[in-house]
């Protein structure tokens, strides 16, 4: 292999799982053909391409603002041009792992809002379900349609030293980012068209069809001509992109909390034409703000009065009210128990190793070994309540120590995972960056899996975090099969 | 339709419509500086003072500025973040209804005006208008235009589009009452004998900020007269910016968002509307100025902002939480 190629010619592979290079020099077999193209376009053209595309991002409105500056600057999420590759055989583990998950997940949440066996059978102790702070009891006994509490989830997997795929996260409450998949790969076809013609890459465009199928599938009492529309906390809130690419996509009313209105039970959206009545909603804001009158007084983004009229069965919601307890950080360290207790088999896909503070011999390791441990708080997300303890002060240290000793139920420890790394694009060259996958599941009448779905890229040089206000970026993700 | 979504098209159109006569405004009168520059302030300030007069604005220009000259007067109009009708602030509020109904509008009308916002919202909008501000303001009428054409090629005529239509002529026939009145005003305090050289340029311009020269000389050869321009401007009947064909056009979408057939009415707005519509079908030029015709043009406004409100109450009275939910709410 030509290895005097002035893309990659001064690529370090270093002491990580590398996606593209086996060894230094050594290209795995899926990336070879990308290599080549590469190597044929030089970084001159490689860089024009990526002012347009961070152009037309612009243009489209793909933005977020930055609030730092009181100019209304918008920027881009930023968007790395080298795709991530996934071989179909890597994908079908990844895809039978994560549907043995979300099937295990639903089986939990009808079980923990019913029958509580698992509980009963102590493979997940009681004190954890009650405390967890997203468990709603007021829905203990409420049957949801088909049975099917997470209808959208976004798992994030990370890669370990020995390339093995691990869950860290199950998001079974209002995942977002699926529009930078469907965005990205709109703009790489038009950016790299012969990269496409090289490679066979799974499609991904049937998305918002398949999304807009469940949500139907889901109408109460089997309508088969429901009204579906979409619920969004407004302008303002980051993720209205992609709300409004969603609705748009589906072909569904976008709506605010302002637009709907209760009456008899029922949800309704007010038209120019008067109330016309609403049967399931996306929503894509958290239950603590859906409805002023049973959770947060203080929401102005809910409706009051929704709750109610799920209750009765006559509006379903997506992802159900109370699915939140399933991605509690501490009841992620139980989901492998629950695959062996609902399904009878091993989980595929395993967990990060996770240590329990609320177990007396975890929290004993965990207290002598903070500065080599992440810890994260119970319920917290976005890298808010986490400690990455090799980078941190030993007064940040002695801060969690205090924190878990105080309440012990609220923090779970990790070994710091070595994420993989992938080439990027940074500062005029190409350098190893760390990545994660969050493939976004549907479940409706089938389990859906989108191929590849957002990889983040934590584009700061060393940097393990690749949440966008943490300098994070994305890259498509192809899953390709291989001839 | 989404009330809310039924109004943000509303003010779409109303925006950028604004933006656009802004433009065209101070367009006109940049070139209209370059016939009677004789460089005295007094005649700079009679040329700028009118402009925001017209746009009702005085008390904020006067708390910012100091003079009007041809500088105040443009960034006033132009780029001021705090004058809620400087083109800028029009384009921002334009950009951000856009946004909420994003969905519902065509991906290349989202495309334009956000591209248009981003150019006006940087370094580059500053440094063209520095350096050739009627190009600059030429370029945004051009842009405007652009955004009109998109909308009609894209989007589906149906609902939604008829609200921008209404917000559209609703605005624009307000621009033209206003450009209209303001240079009656300058040039005719009592309604008195006109002529000279001065006042034709003067009318010319009037013309031109209408787009209107070139189709006013087509049905009026040889000199511009006021009568006529004021007639030409308030009842020609197929101009695209007469007053008359903008209540026309508003009257027709305002039926079509009904159903309602033209003849009869369904709601307020309706009424209203087709109300307007007759008396400038049958209205003549002698009548006008009989009645006076700064008080005929203020009439019309009155009458447009009750249009607006009485569509307002029709479809977007949902809009307002109902006073019982609203205290169970909080």
């Amino acid at each position: 292999m030509n290895q005097s190629n002035a893309f990659f010619s001064n690529y370090e592979v270093g002491e990580f799982y590398d996606e593209m290079f086996e060894a230094p020099g050594v290209i795995r077999s899926h990336y070879r053909k990308l290599f080549e193209r590469f190597s044929e376009m030089g970084l001159d053209e490689f860089e024009r391409k990526r002012a347009l595309v961070d152009n037309t991002l612009l243009n489209q409105g793909v933005t977020f603002t930055v609030y730092s500056d009181n100019k209304g600057t918008e920027r881009i999420f930023p968007f790395d041009l080298i795709p991530r590759i996934i071989p179909a055989k890597e994908w079908d583990h990844v895809e039978r792992g994560l549907t043995q998950r979300i099937i295990a997940l639903n089986l939990f949440l009808h079980d923990i809002y019913h029958e509580q066996r698992i509980v009963k059978e102590k493979i997940v102790p009681e004190e954890v379900v009650r405390s967890a702070v997203h468990f709603r009891p007021e829905f203990m006994g409420f049957n949801v349609p088909k049975d099917i509490y997470i209808h959208i989830c976004g798992t994030d997997l990370i890669r370990d030293r020995d390339g093995n795929y691990l869950v860290l996260e199950d998001n079974g409450r209002c995942p977002s980012g699926v529009s930078y998949v469907l965005e990205n790969r709109q703009v790489m076809k038009r950016v790299f068209p012969k990269l496409f013609a090289r490679h066979s890459v799974r499609p991904i465009d049937d998305y918002a069809q398949e999304l807009l199928n469940l949500l139907r599938y889901v109408a109460p009492d089997g309508n088969p001509d429901p009204t579906v529309v979409l619920l969004t906390p407004g302008i303002y809130n980051s993720a209205y992109y992609e709300h409004s690419f969603l609705a748009r996509s589906m072909g569904i009313e976008i709506v605010v909390g302002q637009d709907l209105v209760v009456k008899n039970d029922c949800v309704y959206m007010k038209t120019t034409k008067g109330l016309k009545k609403v049967d399931v909603i996306y929503r894509r804001i958290d239950d603590d703000f859906l409805d002023p009158l049973v959770f947060r007084k203080d929401s102005m983004l809910g409706v009051p009065g929704i709750v109610n009229a799920y209750r009765k069965g006559n509006v379903n919601l997506a992802n159900a009210i109370g699915t939140g307890v399933a991605d509690d950080k501490v009841m992620y360290y139980f989901v492998p128990q629950m695959i062996k207790f609902y399904l009878g088999e091993e989980p595929i896909l395993p967990n990060v190793p996770t240590y329990l503070t609320m177990f007396d011999d975890d929290r004993k390791y965990v207290l002598d070994h903070i500065p080599e441990l992440v810890i994260k708080s119970a319920n917290e997300s976005g890298g808010y309540g986490m400690l990455i303890g090799p980078h941190a002060t030993h007064e940040q240290h002695e801060k969690f120590r205090d924190a878990i000793l105080k309440n012990p139920r609220n923090y779970v420890a990790q070994p710091v995972v070595q994420l993989s790394r992938a080439p990027a694009f940074c500062d005029g060259t190409i350098e190893g960056r760390h990545i994660d996958l969050r493939p976004y599941i549907l479940y409706g009448e089938k389990i859906t899996i989108i191929p590849g779905g957002l990889t983040r890229v934590a584009l700061r040089k060393g940097s393990l975090v690749v949440n966008s206000s943490q300098g994070g970026g994305s890259k498509e993700t192809w899953v390709v099969d291989e001839n | 339709m989404l009330s809310r979504v039924a109004d943000s098209l509303y003010w779409l159109g109303r925006y950028v419509e604004r933006a656009e006569n802004n433009a065209r405004i101070l367009d006109v009168n940049l070139q209209l500086m370059l016939d009677f520059q004789d460089g005295s302030d007094m005649t700079e300030q009679r040329q700028w003072e009118p402009i925001i007069a017209s746009l009702e604005d005085q008390k904020l220009f006067n708390s910012l500025s100091k003079q009007f000259t041809a500088e105040t007067v443009c960034e006033f109009v132009t780029f001021e973040r705090e004058n809620p009708n400087s083109i800028y602030s029009c384009l921002a509020r334009a950009r951000e209804n856009a946004r909420t109904v994003r969905e519902y509008i065509s991906s290349e009308m989202w495309e334009q005006i956000n591209r248009l916002y981003l150019f006006m919202n940087s370094d580059a909008a500053r440094q063209e208008c520095a350096n050739s501000s009627i190009d600059f303001y030429r370029r945004f009428v051009d842009s405007s235009h652009q955004f009109l054409g998109i909308t009609n090629a894209t989007l589906t005529h149906g609902e939604g589009w008829h609200f921008l239509q209404v917000g559209k002529y609703l605005e624009r026939a307000d621009c033209t009452s206003r450009i209209l009145d303001l240079k009656y005003h300058i040039l005719l305090p009592s309604g008195e004998q006109v002529g000279g050289n001065v006042d034709t340029v003067q009318w010319m311009a009037v013309l031109k900020s209408c787009s209107a020269l070139e189709a006013y000389r087509k049905i009026s050869v040889g000199q511009v007269i006021p009568w006529k321009v004021a007639e030409f401007l308030i009842l020609h009947d197929s101009f695209p910016r007469s007053i008359r064909f903008c209540i026309d056009g508003l009257d027709a979408s305002l039926h079509r968002i009904s159903g309602c057939d033209r003849a009869h009415f369904s709601n307020e707005a309706e009424r209203l509307s087709g109300r307007l519509c007759s008396d400038l079908d049958y209205v003549t030029i002698d009548e006008i100025f009989k009645y006076g015709l700064h008080e005929y043009l203020d009439r019309i406004q009155l009458r447009l902002i009750e249009i607006a409100g009485a569509m307002h109450k029709t479809y977007c009275e949902w809009m307002e939480p109902e006073p019982a939910l609203q205290t169970q709410a909080q």
